[in-house]
């Protein structure tokens, strides 16, 4: 009986798929909700850059847009799994302040004062990221463990901890701002020296379109391995076109964008470079707090899909009942999540106080906002159980878009906060619309 | 009468209480490799919480469960597993977010030498175990949530038979079931049987399980009324049982039994 209708269901659905476009999408197995954000994002993007004269889709606004993004995005891609599994985490943008705090001084005083490493010292950068990841992750667990051993909700938890994480970010230094940072760590901010350059943005270019290429192929040939159904072969060449297509315009519009005329001048009388007619010509490239979000983009998806604790996660959201049963320690991977998610604070805040290129204790608020904004935009399901890391990351840079876009139109902040909100809300009304019809 | 070695399991004088309400009073029931125990009685009667016991999902107040004749220490699920005990709980547990092989495999996945997800291979197992199962069942890739409650349940009974279970409980197994599939888990528990695995059947509705039985036992108001082999027996009789607490003259009488 249930059999019946399950073959009568797919004979229907073969029957519906007639157009190119669905027989494209069933075969390709691309996600389309995913696609719908990729349209509303290029209607964002398309949308601005008509109301601002061109102004959008320059080099020069996509690369800044990237590193705009990178901070939310890297702290969103824990927020999905926080969600996920029916949390919620409202002591990000305050951990993010409080870590930021604490690796300024680190890098300013300790370190180089008090240990006595010198100012400048080329191990002061990765200790003090270092000692900003205990401190976030050490921040997590005891959030976490709150959450799970003493059975207090996240939301009342995390809210203590904007208040307390906010408070403690304040008495580090007793409220004084830190500057600057080491100059080794401002390279996590991004700007022309904080970007890789041309040459290295093309080699990360062609082993990213390796990696699509050899996943694609693997993946294909293991299923070959245990006979099961595969895409057609004109599918699979279409995924690697379309991936690596993406990669190298990426690639491309990021080398596009010079450096200032005065920069680039400066830098080839220091490397005694002649200047040519119409001045020098140096790419920025992909900027490292880009590249940093990436790789946690890339990290953490394979957490989330390739290992037993990302799918304990999603099983933990599906139904927290029938995996406790099943012998998973809930509990404890509670605990894990927010550990990830302090640690994920903690590169946020390497990479916001890099790139003001200083320390303040109001670094990150509100970032909690947008960051659970992006997740939910990116088709997170506060219910639970739903969610994906690259939806979240298209969601991050919706929502970095929407801003800067109104920022290039000269819209007053008050007003962009009023369509920050709108939006919001509009999107999870389209996304409940879409999972009913899809059921 | 039956197998007399020693029971694969023995629960003895088990108790336990919800906020002043003793929801299993002294309960004793045993289960021989083999066997399979109808464990019958009302809603509210204290047969799943009894069960649910054994599989760690509660923690006793009182009594002792020995395995092979030694005690055991089950404090949560995981525990359970470890000596062999797989549940098929009432309210499906399967999370329906993810995919049947996903489910199959919840808290055991099969990894590749690099410590990820073989999914490929669970998949593949997921396939032949299924195929045992429910041959028509083609929805791999799916979250479980579309399947039918036919297809769930074949799901959880699959989940339950993957690890080579000893001890398996089945509460009301076939209750969300068409009368196909019903007789297909009524083989399968046959087959199950014929391995050697002890199974408790849990069950509201004589009818589900007096065929597939080879013992029952009755329960109300939390205390065991009575126990009796199948054959010895009618389920009118059983009825009487679970009904009134009636203990009829081929059974043996348990603390629950009315007087006289």
């Amino acid at each position: 009986m249930a059999d019946q209708r399950a073959m009568s269901s797919t004979t229907h659905h073969s029957q519906m798929v007639q157009n190119p476009l669905q027989r494209f999408l069933l075969a390709t197995e691309i996600d389309t909700r995913l696609l719908g954000m990729i349209g509303a994002l290029a209607t964002i993007w398309i949308g601005f850059n008509f109301f601002s004269g061109g102004l959008f889709l320059t080099p020069r606004n996509l690369w800044n847009l990237s590193v705009q993004t990178a901070s939310v995005a890297v702290m969103v891609t824990g927020m999905v799994l926080v969600i996920v599994t029916r949390n919620i985490d409202l002591s990000v943008g305050s951990i993010l302040g409080l870590v930021g705090m604490v690796m300024g001084v680190m890098q300013t005083q300790i370190l180089p004062v008090q240990l006595g490493l010198g100012l400048g010292h080329p191990a002061i950068w990765i200790l003090s990221l270092a000692t900003g990841l205990i401190v976030g992750t050490g921040i997590g667990a005891l959030q976490g463990g709150i959450i799970a051993y003493l059975k207090v909700p996240a939301f009342i938890v995390t809210l203590g901890g904007y208040l307390v994480w906010r408070g403690a970010a304040w008495w580090v230094t007793a409220g004084r701002t830190v500057a600057p940072m080491d100059t080794k760590f401002q390279l996590m901010g991004g700007g022309p020296a904080g970007s890789i350059g041309s040459l290295w943005s093309w080699v990360v270019c062609v082993i990213a379109c390796a990696a699509i290429v050899v996943g694609l192929y693997f993946g294909r040939r293991q299923r070959q391995r245990f006979n099961f159904p595969q895409r057609p072969v004109w599918a699979e060449v279409s995924l690697a076109l379309i991936g690596c297509g993406a990669t190298i315009a990426a690639v491309w519009v990021a080398n596009a964008y010079p450096w200032p005329t005065r920069i680039a001048e400066n830098y080839a009388a220091a490397s005694g470079i002649p200047v040519p007619e119409g001045g020098l010509f140096i790419s920025h490239g992909i900027a490292i707090p880009v590249l940093i979000a990436v790789g946690v983009g890339v990290v953490m998806t394979f957490l989330a899909t390739r290992t037993r604790f990302g799918r304990y996660v999603y099983a933990v959201g599906g139904n927290p009942e029938a995996a406790e049963l099943a012998g998973i320690n809930t509990r404890w991977v509670t605990v894990k999540i927010f550990m990830l998610m302090g640690a994920l604070c903690a590169i946020a805040a390497a990479i916001s106080s890099a790139r003001l290129n200083a320390a303040t204790n109001a670094l990150g608020t509100l970032d909690e906002l947008y960051v659970i904004a992006a997740a939910v935009i990116g088709g997170t399901s506060l219910a639970g159980g739903v969610g994906t890391i690259a939806g979240a990351l298209l969601g991050a840079l919706v929502m970095q878009s929407l801003q800067s876009g109104m920022v290039l139109m000269g819209i007053d902040s008050p007003l962009q906060s009023i369509v920050v909100g709108i939006v919001l809300v509009f999107a999870v009304w389209l996304d409940t619309l879409y999972r009913r019809n899809k059921h | 009468m039956l197998d007399t070695g020693t029971p694969l399991v023995e629960m003895t004088d088990i108790s336990i209480s919800f906020g002043g309400i003793r929801a299993v009073d002294h309960a004793s029931i045993d289960l021989h490799s083999g066997e399979v125990v109808g464990l019958l009685g009302h809603n509210g009667a204290g047969k799943s919480t009894l069960i649910k016991i054994l599989s760690g999902a509660y923690k006793r107040d009182a009594g002792e469960i020995r395995i092979n004749g030694e005690t055991a220490v089950i404090n949560n699920p995981r525990d359970a597993k470890g000596y062999g005990i797989e549940t098929i709980y009432q309210q499906l547990a399967v999370a329906d977010n993810v995919d049947a092989a996903a489910n199959l495999f919840l808290g055991r996945e099969m990894v590749t030498s690099l410590g990820t997800l073989d999914d490929a291979a669970m998949e593949s197992k997921a396939r032949e175990v299924m195929g045992r199962l429910n041959p028509n069942f083609r929805r791999f890739k799916e979250p479980v949530k579309a399947l039918s409650g036919g297809q769930r349940q074949s799901v959880a009974i699959a989940r339950a038979i993957l690890f080579n279970a000893r001890i398996l409980v089945m509460d009301e197994p076939t209750a969300a079931l068409g009368p196909q599939e019903t007789a297909q888990v009524g083989e399968l528990i046959k087959q199950l049987k014929s391995e050697g695995i002890g199974i408790f059947l849990i069950s509201h509705d004589i009818h589900d399980v007096f065929d597939l039985a080879d013992r029952v036992v009755v329960m109300k108001n939390g205390k065991v009324v009575g126990e009796a082999r199948t054959s010895d027996v009618t389920k009118d009789e059983v009825l009487g049982m679970i009904i009134m607490g009636k203990v009829p003259p081929g059974a043996t009488p348990g603390p629950g039994a009315i007087a006289g």
